[in-house]
């Protein structure tokens, strides 16, 4: 057998290439150039190497915008996950009710996140909104703009209302994909409702969950929209999350050099922490 | 254990099942003795899955009950019915190891440990398990995946019947014939009760000493092989059971005497088909046609040697005929004749014999 080493089939990768460089690669490497020089404006630029990096890796203020980040995504994590299996599994699997349960779920996934930020900011006015009357009512002193607690919890419910139905709609299409037969065998081998979860359904969510997991934690680690409309990074810094906080520094301050070091920084924490769980979730898959 | 009876079953899939084709079951009386090993045979889709289902309480029948020694079990739960079901495609509980999953479900009843060590050991000793034990059940191949399968509904010995599922399905032949001789082997030593369901013929007359062949939602026959073979109840039994199958002839009937193509035949039916019966046939075993000079002509189709005997295809009019011919008969070469043996020819109204 003769093979034609005829390459121009590469040709039709250009374009593709092209609009990955233009979109991807080029203002990556910007950042990359940024975060190791220095500007003053008028395209001037002195080389720094990595002090950018040593200086925004021991600044506090960045750790303390970490960790608010880290806090936050590990408690919409905490909530969403099991709240969203939970969910799932109390949904009816067939009948006219799948449907209206699945538009319900997807609803708060097709919201635009200013507007969700916005809705949640007239929704919790301790004045005007129903959401912050309503719990003064209750005899509770809310405030979300005043009180870093406040501002905490609604920020972290409005995640986990927004968000939640994307780990539910997983969860149940992973649900529905498992056979009768496994929870008929269940049956006779006189397991308990909480061994069929345990056993059959966890282990089958596995894969869905995985990919669920990563999404939120992405998501939420990168998250800027809502919280900044809501509460706008207050009171004080206390929901200045890492994006926010990014933000600042390179549009509110212009310190472009350290902006573009935090960025690179952020990205590749990003990607270590999905790496990481991705590895350890599919170590068994193979064996 | 017990005595298992069905007494007009009947079950639909659908919500409002109004004509006799909604019903997956048409109705069902059937009984299981304690301690016998019975086969269920019948085509894809005929109901055998569904059957097993009611009498292990995964469904409840739309109409009828069900009895376990004569109590009503038709609306108890599967765990309370204690009752061992195997699949016809393996289910494993992959984050166990073989031996958890062996040992669940006596677990799950409170079994003592030492018990269940026993119990798993000798059920993997069976089923050539004990040196995966320790393995995760998730990475076996599919045979060694339906050896659990098998092992989990063998490990109770208070069970009042096994019932598989053509289990064997996804297992190679070699290894299939195995495990079936140890099913076999098994039944003799515990005297449980078991079904065994199957479209194979050969699998269903080698497991059982009871064979229940169902068609279309309904049992059609309930028997020893023996009386499968000799007096089939319905035509289905007749073509199923049986290689080649029972040849199906149409025929008329008049005033007693039974024609096929203007050929009289000589039966063993005494009685006449009801009047109103849409079409009336007559069923013979190719073992019981023979070469006869003072027969009906036909024609040679085809002669398949098989050694020790041939079976010969012929026709007469536009009907084929099977014949069994042992090796050591001429096949007569030109105007051959057949006839029936008048003992093993039974007349068939719309499929049911008439006797
Ligand atoms: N869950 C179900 N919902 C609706 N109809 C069903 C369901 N299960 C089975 N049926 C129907 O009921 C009839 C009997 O099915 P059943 O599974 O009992 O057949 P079977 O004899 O076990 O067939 P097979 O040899 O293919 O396993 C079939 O017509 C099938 O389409
Ligand atoms: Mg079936």
């Amino acid at each position: 057998m003769t093979k034609t080493t005829n390459q121009k089939a590469w040709y039709f990768v250009v374009p593709v290439v092209g609009l990955v460089a233009f979109n991807a690669l080029i203002p990556l490497m910007t950042v990359v150039n940024y975060s190791v020089q220095e500007t003053f404006g008028d395209n001037v630029f002195f080389w720094e190497g990595v002090k950018w990096f040593e200086e925004v890796l021991k600044s506090e203020r960045f750790h303390a915008s970490f960790l608010r980040q880290l806090a936050f995504t590990g408690m919409i994590l905490a909530i969403e996950v099991p709240l969203g299996i939970g969910v799932a599994l109390s949904m009816p699997r067939k009948g006219p009710w799948v449907s209206v349960c699945l538009v319900l779920m997807a609803l708060p996934l097709l919201i635009p996140w200013n507007v969700v930020g916005a809705m949640w900011n007239i929704f919790a006015l301790p004045d005007i909104g129903l959401l912050g009357r309503g719990i003064n009512a209750l005899g509770i002193d809310y405030n979300f703009t005043q009180q870093p607690v406040a501002a905490w919890m609604t920020t972290v419910l409005m995640d986990v209302w927004h968000w939640t139905s994307l780990v539910v709609l997983l969860a149940y299409a992973g649900l529905c994909s498992i056979p009768d037969a496994y929870y008929q065998a269940a049956k006779i081998d006189g397991a308990s409702a909480w061994s069929v979860f345990r056993r059959i359904q966890l282990p089958k969510l596995k894969r869905v969950l995985t990919i669920a997991i990563l999404l939120r934690f992405m998501d939420s680690f990168m998250i800027y929209t809502e919280p900044f409309v809501l509460t706008g990074g207050g009171p004080g810094n206390t929901t200045t999350f890492l994006s926010i906080d990014l933000v600042k520094i390179a549009l509110g301050q212009f310190d472009l050099g350290p902006a573009a070091a935090m960025s690179l920084i952020y990205f590749l924490a990003v990607l270590l922490v999905c790496w990481i769980f991705y590895t350890l979730m599919m170590r068994n898959e193979e064996q | 254990m017990a005595k298992i009876s069905l007494e007009k079953v009947k079950h639909s899939y659908l919500a409002q099942p109004a004509e006799p084709e909604d019903y997956a079951l048409k109705q069902i009386d059937a009984e299981w003795q304690d301690g016998g090993a019975y086969a269920l045979l019948g085509p894809s889709g005929c109901g055998k899955t569904t059957l097993l289902n009611i009498i292990s309480g995964l469904l409840v029948p739309s109409l009828g009950r069900v009895l376990f020694n004569d109590t009503d079990v038709t609306k108890i739960p599967t765990t309370d019915r204690h009752i061992a079901q195997v699949f016809q495609f393996p289910v494993v509980y992959d984050t166990m190891s073989v031996f958890d999953n062996l040992a669940f479900p006596l677990r799950n009843r409170g079994i003592a440990e030492a018990k269940v060590q026993e119990r798993v050991q000798e059920i993997a000793g069976m089923l050539d398990l004990e040196h995966s034990l320790r393995r995760r059940a998730s990475g076996l191949t599919v045979d060694g995946k339906q050896k659990i399968s098998l092992g989990r509904g063998l490990v109770r010995d208070d069970v009042n019947v096994i019932m598989f599922d053509e289990p064997l399905t996804v297992i190679d032949p070699h290894l299939k014939w195995q495990l079936r001789s140890k099913l076999k082997e098994l039944h003799k030593r515990l005297g449980l009760t078991m079904i065994y369901v199957t479209h194979d013929q050969t699998e269903a007359l080698t497991f059982a000493d009871q064979v229940v062949v169902m068609y279309d939602g309904t049992v059609v026959q309930a028997g020893t092989p023996v009386e499968l073979f000799e007096h089939p109840n319905h035509t289905f039994v007749g073509h199923f059971i049986g290689s080649p199958g029972m040849n199906i002839l149409p025929c008329e009937v008049e005033n007693g005497t039974v024609r096929c193509a203007g050929h009289t035949v000589q039966t063993a039916s005494s009685g006449r088909p009801r009047a109103d019966a849409r079409k009336t046939e007559i069923g013979v075993r190719p073992e019981f046609v023979r070469f006869d000079d003072h027969g009906f002509p036909v024609e040679i189709v085809k002669v398949d040697d098989l050694g020790r005997y041939r079976i010969v295809e012929v026709r007469y009019a536009d009907q084929r005929v099977k014949m069994i011919v042992n090796e050591d008969l001429a096949i007569p070469s030109e105007t051959p004749r057949i006839s029936f043996d008048p003992a093993a020819t039974r007349i068939y109204a719309d499929g049911w014999v008439v006797n």
